[in-house]
């Protein structure tokens, strides 16, 4: 125990040495997180629209008002060259293009259907899609309100369903209308820095204790002290423990300088219990740092622990479902997923704090934590042996 | 000038010596690209249903396999009430859930519940399920009805499918070459200085400039051999279009390549040890490129102090750059301001970082 206390003070010496450091471990998680949880997000603002309207009736005008009023698209520019508004798409100038035709009023009052064009800049991903099924929604009832002055029935679009049909004649076509009622549980109101900042919080703090264990041993291994090391009669549980525990200590601090931010700055719900949080994360750190540990035993030098810890975090990073969804990606990856102890943390933190899980909720991810904890230090304690170095 | 070349081919020999090292940074991006080109998908799939039915009629069983029927919803479980459903959400058992009232077909109502804690993949999920239920709904109403319909058609352009592929691929790429190059000219640099052997260099007739330059000429080579590598597999492996020029394409991702090993310099300049310099190219680097960069998410929907701090991310301009080159097919006519833009970026960062390459020994 002296021994392992002597050696705990050796490396907090060399921590608190290099400021530096002290900045990355401390400050810029912190930063990085305060800046990087707000720009997380796929919420859609309006999209800068132009409008080509070669028609010019009052019916041409009602749908660009009402597009204009849903609050989605935005009049940017408009002209009646389809030329200029190509050239607009292309410059990143609009995001859409809506291009009424000439005698778009005409066809609607005698066929009843007329066609518009609508063209996105799909190079900005999934937000041209929504943009799409807005445009529909907007359009769609528009018709029906269209429909409702043409003919006169007081069917009122937005009403209709509510009190269902009463009756199977002709204009009813609506008959068999499906009531139907959203709701978005334990997060009402989408928002964003809910579900991001628990996230960011748990990539930043795994990247801390991944690269920063993973340079730990290599480091001595390098500068030739580990041999040093190695002729005293430290054991290599005193010697493993003593390179973790500062760096899991820093690690928890980390966590919960985090969480305090989060919810003094971003007001994210604590639904669960604190002391479930930072027990699976006491779980959690030491499987993470574990993995750190054992690619330091593995690697040779710094670099190659760098790089190693490198490619270990973009599949920390891209793969523990805060980014894109893990259900969507093929079998095989989310496999990969399943091994990323990050996954399982994440789905723990939003699961106590979010949801308001309890133990009993959240002891399958839990377990799996506490086995990948125990076997990474077993093997990494196992790898590092004193007569080789 | 000799002293410059003896130098380039010395650092030269320091990586070709390192076999192990050289196969992981010749490897490691195109594994990466390949990796996550193929597993990141924005679009939602697989999502678990529980169905509550207290009564369970033709109607409500045709509405249920409705959703079994488009592929994309999996039905978990079928609930006489609610009760139960918290605990579903809990375990993360399931993503949604369909709360239906008697008499379904005869104008009943039907809830939609979803596990918002995820808003993007919440509201898609919501959209599904709602579009699934309107499309029995307009089937059990029957045809006719017409009335007044306005069609729109939607052009999707540059990326007619939407692919996400093609959006990943081009981010995918800014990412690995910012953080790799950058690790690459950090490491080299604050070796030296580790090792001491900084020293024997600053005694060296060799100007602060001329030792940046030596350092990351070689680098140089091994970061286009990565270009080279991720664009192939881009074009090979997952088709992505490369409409414009690719001369372009490769010329810019040099100059991208320069701006990422000179932040590498900066940063190894302004630390004492590898392991603070690795440590700050990494942490420095690599969420921030990922998460400010627009590869993920859209510029557009950053709050406005926000957007104006990506200006300063590389990657975005290179993000903006490929694609353009990729997808749309536009080229220098359109995308001088953004070239401009890097080329002024690495200007700064090298300058930065040979004023802040201190001579002196502290």
């Amino acid at each position: 125990m002296r021994t392992l206390r002597f050696l705990l003070r050796k490396e907090f010496l060399q921590i608190r040495r290099d400021r530096a450091m002290l900045r990355l471990l401390i400050a810029m998680p912190i930063m990085q997180l305060l800046v990087l949880s707000s720009a997380a997000t796929f919420q859609i603002r309006s999209a800068s629209t132009y409008v080509v309207d070669d028609d010019r009736s009052s019916t041409s005008r009602g749908l660009v008002q009402r597009m204009e009023a849903s609050g989605r698209f935005e009049v940017e520019r408009a002209s009646g060259s389809m030329k200029l508004a190509n050239e607009a798409l292309l410059a990143r100038e609009v995001t859409a293009i809506v291009h009424i035709p000439a005698d778009f009023e005409r066809d609607l009052v005698r066929t009843g259907t007329a066609p518009i064009q609508l063209i996105f800049n799909a190079e900005d991903g999934a937000a041209a899609g929504m943009l799409r099924s807005y445009a529909a929604s907007i359009i769609s009832d528009y018709s029906a309100e269209l429909e409702g002055e043409l003919t006169r029935t007081t069917l009122d679009p937005r009403v209709r369903g509510d009190d269902g049909p009463s009756g199977d004649d002709g204009v009813s076509a609506r008959s068999g209308q499906i009531r139907i009622q959203t709701s978005g549980w334990y997060n009402e109101g989408l928002s964003y820095t809910d579900f991001m900042v628990p996230g960011i919080l748990v990539l930043l703090v795994t990247m801390i204790a991944t690269a920063i264990g993973s340079m730990n041993i290599v480091r001595e291994k390098e500068i030739g002290t580990l041999e040093q090391l190695n002729v005293t009669p430290i054991t290599r549980g005193q010697f493993i423990a003593s390179k973790l525990l500062p760096f899991w200590a820093i690690a928890m601090v980390d966590l919960g300088l985090g969480l305090l931010v989060g919810r003094l700055v971003f007001d994210i719900p604590i639904r669960g219990s604190l002391l479930l949080i930072f027990g699976a994360a006491a779980i959690y750190l030491l499987a993470a740092l574990g993995i750190g540990l054992w690619i330091s035993t593995v690697a040779q030098t710094q670099q190659q622990a760098m790089f190693l810890s490198f490619a270990l975090n973009m599949v920390y990073l891209l793969m523990s479902g805060i980014f894109t969804p893990i259900q969507s990606m093929p079998d095989w990856a989310q496999w990969l997923a399943e091994l990323s102890p990050v996954k399982h943390f994440i789905v723990i933190m939003r699961a106590v704090l979010v949801k308001g899980a309890g133990v009993m909720d959240i002891k399958i991810p839990l377990l799996v934590l506490t086995v990948y904890g125990v076997v990474v230090l077993a093997v990494a304690v196992k790898r590092y042996s004193k007569t080789t170095a | 000038m000799n002293a410059l070349r003896g130098f380039i081919v010395k650092e030269i020999h320091h990586i070709l010596r390192d076999r192990q090292t050289l196969m992981i940074l010749l490897l490691l991006p195109l594994a990466q690209v390949i990796l996550f080109g193929y597993a990141l998908r924005t679009d939602v799939r697989g999502i678990r249903l529980v169905m509550v039915d207290p009564a369970p009629d033709p109607a409500s069983l045709e509405l249920r396999s409705r959703f079994t029927a488009t592929g994309i919803f999996e039905v978990v479980a079928a609930l006489p009430n609610t009760d139960a459903l918290p605990g579903y959400f809990q375990r993360g058992a399931a993503d949604q859930a369909l709360v239906l009232e008697p008499d379904l077909g005869d104008g009943g109502s039907v809830m939609i519940i979803t596990d918002a804690t995820d808003p993007n993949t919440g509201s898609t999920m919501q959209a599904y399920a709602t579009a699934v239920i309107r499309g029995y709904e307009h089937e059990i109403a029957g045809p006719g009805g017409g009335g007044i319909r306005i069609i729109p058609h939607a052009r999707m352009r540059f990326n007619p499918t939407l692919e996400s592929v093609n959006l990943f691929v081009p981010g995918l790429i800014a990412l690995v070459l910012t953080v790799v190059s950058a690790l690459m000219s950090a490491i080299s640099l604050s070796r030296e200085k580790e090792r001491g052997t900084l020293e024997v260099l600053l005694v060296s007739p060799l100007r602060p400039w001329q030792i940046i330059v030596g350092k990351v000429v070689p680098y140089l080579v091994l970061g286009f051999a990565n270009v080279l590598s991720v664009l192939a597999a881009a074009w090979l492996l997952f088709g992505v279009p490369f409409e414009g020029s690719v001369l372009l394409l490769l010329l810019e991702s040099l100059l991208f390549i320069v701006t990422s090993l000179a932040l590498g310099v900066l940063i190894a300049a302004r630390t004492s040890s590898q392991r603070t310099a690795m440590m700050g190219a990494l942490m420095g680097l690599m969420l921030p490129t990922t998460i400010l960069s627009g590869m993920i998410f859209p510029i557009a929907s950053m709050p406005a102090w926000l957007q104006l701090v990506t200006n300063i991310v590389p990657a975005k301009w290179f993000i903006l750059i490929s694609r353009g080159i990729m997808l749309k097919g536009v080229g220098l006519a359109h995308l001088w301001p953004e070239t401009l833009i890097l080329v002024g970026m690495t200007t700064l960062v090298l300058v930065a970082a040979v004023r802040s390459f201190d001579i002196r020994l502290s």
